[in-house]
């Protein structure tokens, strides 16, 4: 029941990046990175949950940052995000699966299980991707 | 950690949408997934509580399991029985355990079964009824016995005594007859397996035996089956035919000539 019409429902009012459709270098679809296109697969979701659950974490996020604000005041999520955002930066290379044991500590992740941790597992994947393309892609040399 | 796992999974998601509306035109049909069509119920007693539940698992029209386990694991002194989908009921059951298990070792307590009915709730609500999970969770903590029905939409309620299930109605019915206050644990126990008996008699989703599980503290009886309610009939005679029944008219005998071809002993390679 979402009442807020249709503009809510489409992908790209998702901030999270590699929802809305995929623009390479020319401004048009990067159709070797991302495959073929069509409007209905990039603008509606698949399920109905599939917005919902892309957001969760922004949102859980953005609700304990706004509270911890009002009680403590501004430092605290600015500090907070300032360790996230060094955490983040702990990682291998981009077709390695990093751990994000820091990351994960300070979020308070390594204390609870969820379907994130059962299902697709990376240990079974069963494409991986291809190692220099994606370093020269990191770098932005591609 | 989530974010190159969502997009695999949303993938999936994606995929599984296309292929429930493209099947219908090639002429298949999706899986139905296996529900518990069930009566799953809880009462509290003098000093502790106790659960029951049916043992019939169906797919559709067709019975899928005579026998299964529909009381879970959850804490040492909190069990959880599960109604609806039957995946669902057990891999929730199983994640809230392992968190919850997590919790307690980082408390240092006993987990408390109103964290379980929590962690239940909040997880339930997330997925907006999609996880197809009405439970019913009980448990003995420091506070006391506590019984709480868990519905898929992440709304709970604490009763002194609950039903769920396709045979929540007739086991209800049972409950609301005979139900008194600070019960004795054998009358306690009787009044559960009566109310189960009703929802496997008057209920087509519901059948076979009815397990029972006692919490009470420091002890929990796990009573499966306490009462085998539908037991398989014995056959009383044979009906195989016996040998010269039917006449025989003719017999023709054709030998099939087999001759050795090649003969090789291959040994082991036992170095």
């Amino acid at each position: 029941m979402n009442t807020r019409g249709l503009r809510s429902q489409l992908k790209d009012s998702v901030p999270v990046t590699g929802m809305g459709p995929q623009v390479g270098a020319y401004g048009v679809q990067d159709t070797l990175r991302s495959g073929f296109s069509s409007v209905k697969n990039e603008l509606l979701p698949s399920h109905v949950l599939e917005l919902s659950e892309k957001n969760f974490q922004l949102n859980q996020d953005k609700m304990n940052f706004s509270t911890l604000r009002n009680i403590q005041g501004l430092h605290a999520p600015l500090k907070l995000q300032m360790e996230y955002r060094a955490a983040r930066q702990i990682q291998r290379l981009p077709f390695l699966q990093s751990s994000h044991l820091a990351l994960d500590t300070l979020k308070g992740n390594d204390e609870s299980i969820s379907f994130e941790d059962i299902l697709n597992d990376p240990a079974q994947s069963e494409m991986m991707g291809e190692p220099h393309i994606m370093v020269e892609y990191k770098l932005g040399m591609m | 950690l989530a974010t190159h796992s969502l997009f695999l999974t949303m993938f999936l998601v994606f995929r599984n949408a296309v292929l429930e509306t493209e099947v219908t035109k090639v002429g298949c049909r999706m899986p139905a997934a296996r529900k518990t069509g069930t009566t799953i119920v809880g009462v509290v007693f003098k000093d502790g509580l106790v659960l029951g539940a049916d043992t019939r698992a169906t797919e559709g029209m067709i019975v899928a399991d005579k026998n299964c386990s529909k009381i879970h694991y959850i804490s040492p002194n909190i069990y959880c029985c599960g109604a609806g989908t039957a995946a669902d009921t057990e891999m929730t059951t199983q994640i809230i355990s392992s968190n919850l298990e997590l919790h307690s070792l980082s408390t240092g307590r006993l987990p408390r079964v109103a964290t379980a009915n929590r962690m239940l709730k909040q997880m339930l609500f997330r997925y907006q009824g999609h996880i197809g999970a009405a439970l019913v969770l009980g448990g003995m903590d420091c506070n006391g016995p506590h019984l709480y029905s868990i519905y898929p939409h992440g709304s709970t309620d604490k009763l002194p005594y609950v039903t769920m299930g396709s045979g929540s109605l007739a086991a209800m019915a049972v409950f609301e007859d005979r139900y008194k206050q600070d019960m004795e644990e054998e009358d306690a126990k009787r009044l559960v397996r009566d109310a189960i008996a009703a929802g496997i008699f008057n209920d087509l989703g519901s059948g076979s035996n009815i397990d029972l599980c006692v919490i009470t503290k420091g002890r929990v009886d796990y009573l499966r089956p306490h009462d085998m309610a539908n037991k398989k009939g014995v056959r009383t005679g044979s009906y195989k035919y016996k040998r010269g029944t039917t006449g025989v008219l003719t017999k023709t005998v054709t030998k099939l000539d087999l001759e050795v071809v090649e003969e090789t002993i291959q040994t082991m390679d036992t170095s």
